[in-house]
């Protein structure tokens, strides 16, 4: 992978670079933002927010849910076994082990969502540089097609301040 | 960094990456108070359940007590940093991983004791529902089988609750170390970087996270309240003992988390972002606790009292004026005559007032749990079912035991991982950055465009 990135010290700098960068023709998608923490506030830090996490869990609370129905009224039926005089499949009580496990689900279908659609965990080596815990901003691209100085030109930086990787 | 961030992540990030003698002192004082409850935890499994004062009719007793108090503290952590997140509460920043870290270890120490009260602990597994050699599966009708499934949930949804949110600060610790720790850190920071979308993914699934757990907690106290609900025991058959038992878990969930915050405030130097005003917003929440509680043991009371069904009144009289009313009355005085003054008048609710308060909700609620317990099952339906119960010192130690094992891992915890979230932190110290105006962006770009073109 060859990138090539710049640092920032205040989210308004990342903006305005990220604003050169479209207008200089990068496609939204091609630029990379990290940060050490989320910039709600800025434009920047809003794209991509669209997700289809929320129904993706609804789905798997769904899948739970049936897994439960499946599971509780074959295991009652597998041996017939009566207690306390209630039904073989009894319902109530059923339903607590369907809620758990819709919830379950639910919650592990979550946390699926955002491993894959986060990307983590990551072993191949990507675009990243520890001066962002530092409380830097990276703006920067993945396999960039334009050269250097016209990178350096839409980063606003001086010649050298724009790092690249092989 | 502005000088404000690069001070939180110092501040935040040195209990980790400096050890004083202190704190190995406090580790192998607890170590060594765990290590006992092991040892004697081994004497009773070698010897039998016969050391214990679990006799014939009282079969839970302590244990059951521990298992429940446990999963009651447990309550602390998840229930209120969910519903801060939820309500976007700024106070909650520096509370929220104090408090979920309270509902992981207390659950994994409740989650022992259903094993410790077992004969034979090393067929635990029998507790898991899958079918045996005829395929048999456990009963999906008895309580027991519902606290594995409604454990399991909490449980599982808990710990993700504590870990996704720490991601950043691992990150965050990895980029700070060098060598093994740097590895470790690495590999539990799952290669997070901050893209943009990371942090977007991230705090949706904390939204839904926050969303789902908090049904499950209330439905995991609810169910132990079944274990007892559901069984034929003089004031255990009560519908209101789903409400009350999680009134009671939230309540003695909250007391823990004040003292966890105050012992991490004192020792761990966080004066500067455990404020005050923390532990006033939760003494506020430990008295409407408190009143609540009230208002449930007087309605279970009088309900009882006014039915005037013999069996039920031997355990009201045993436990409000016999043998069991010191224990009773201690109770009422720990979770509601002390604290109510100190945490209703705003002069009193200081830090000190808020931990002496907490402290004896603590003991009023492992009371509580006690008194629910050992006192009806001593005076069944039948007088010839009735019994006495007398702890003995293996009870006792492994008791005492789960409260150095409790603090213990809270102690490695904050020395492993930023107690405080660093990056939620940060969110919160900034000044709130408006979102830019169309108007301002245009203005910036023609501004751009301009510049370049001359």
């Amino acid at each position: 992978m060859s990138a090539a990135y710049a640092l920032f010290s205040d989210p308004e700098s990342a903006q305005a670079a990220v604003d050169r960068l479209r207008a200089a023709g990068v496609a939204d998608r091609e630029i990379t933002v990290i940060s050490s923490e989320p910039f709600e506030a800025h434009e920047f830090g809003s794209r991509d927010k669209a997700t289809w996490m929320f129904r993706i869990a609804g789905a798997g609370g769904a899948v739970g849910l049936a897994f439960a129905y499946w599971l509780t009224r074959m295991t009652e039926q597998a041996w017939p076994l009566p207690t306390g005089g209630m039904p073989i499949v009894a319902t109530w009580p059923n339903l607590i082990i369907m809620f758990e496990l819709t919830m379950l689900f639910a919650v592990l279908s979550t946390v699926g969502t955002l491993l894959v659609t986060a990307r983590i965990p990551r072993r191949r080596p990507a675009l990243y540089d520890p001066a962002v815990s530092d409380g830097r901003i990276l703006v920067g691209l993945e396999n960039p097609t334009m050269p250097l100085d016209a990178l350096e030109r839409a980063f606003a930086a001086r010649p050298g301040q724009v790092k690249t990787l092989p | 960094m502005s000088e404000a961030d690069r001070r939180i992540t110092d501040d935040l990030l040195r209990p980790l990456l400096s050890t004083s003698a202190r704190f190995w002192v406090l580790v192998v004082f607890l170590g060594a108070i765990v290590a006992t409850g092991l040892g004697t935890w081994v004497y009773q499994i070698y010897h039998g359940f016969g050391m214990t004062g679990i006799r014939w009719p009282i079969f839970w007793a302590f244990y059951v007590t521990n298992f429940v108090f446990w999963i009651g503290i447990s309550h602390a952590g998840t229930l209120i940093s969910a519903i801060l997140r939820l309500v976007n509460a700024r106070w909650r920043r520096p509370v929220t991983r104090c408090a979920e870290a309270i509902t992981v270890f207390a659950l994994m120490i409740g989650a022992m004791f259903p094993i410790i009260h077992l004969g034979r602990p090393w067929l635990f597994f029998w507790l898991v529902p899958y079918p045996n050699q005829r395929g048999i599966w456990p009963n999906f009708r008895s309580p027991l089988v519902w606290d594995f499934f409604a454990i399991t949930a909490y449980l599982t949804g808990s710990v993700l609750f504590l870990f996704l949110p720490m991601i950043p600060d691992l990150a965050l610790v990895r980029d700070r170390t060098t060598g093994w720790r740097h590895r470790c850190y690495g590999v539990f920071a799952l290669g997070w970087r901050g893209t943009t979308t990371q942090w977007n993914r991230l705090e949706a699934a904390m939204e839904i996270m926050a969303i789902a757990i908090l049904p499950v907690a209330v439905s995991v106290h609810t169910i132990v309240s079944f274990d007892f609900s559901m069984a034929p025991v003089p004031m255990w058959h009560s519908t209101i003992f789903g409400p009350y038992f999680v009134a009671g878990a939230i309540f003695s969930g909250i007391a823990a988390l004040i003292i966890a915050m105050a012992f991490l405030r004192t020792f761990l130097h966080l004066e500067e972002y455990l404020h005050p005003v923390h532990f006033q917003n939760l003494g506020k929440l430990l008295l409407m606790m408190s009143l609540l509680w009230a208002y449930f043991v007087f309605a279970e009371r009088l309900t009882v009292w006014y039915g005037n069904e013999p069996s039920e009144m031997a355990v009201f009289r045993v436990t409000q004026r016999g043998a069991f009313a010191p224990l009773y009355w201690t109770m009422v005085v720990c979770n509601f005559v002390i604290p109510f003054p100190i945490l209703a008048l705003k002069k009193t609710r200081t830090i000190a007032g808020c931990v002496v308060a907490s402290a004896c909700v603590l003991v009023g609620m492992w009371l509580e749990r006690f008194l629910i317990i050992v006192p009806s099952l001593g005076h069944k339906y039948l007088p010839y079912s009735w019994g006495v119960y007398r702890p003995r010192p293996v009870e006792i130690i492994i008791t005492i035991s789960t409260f150095a094992a409790m603090s213990l891992l809270y102690v490695l915890f904050a020395k492993l991982v930023p107690i405080i979230s660093v990056w939620e932190l940060k969110v919160g110290s900034h000044p709130a950055h408006r979102p830019q105006t169309v108007e301002e962006r245009d203005s910036e770009q023609a501004l751009f465009v301009a510049r370049t073109e001359s």
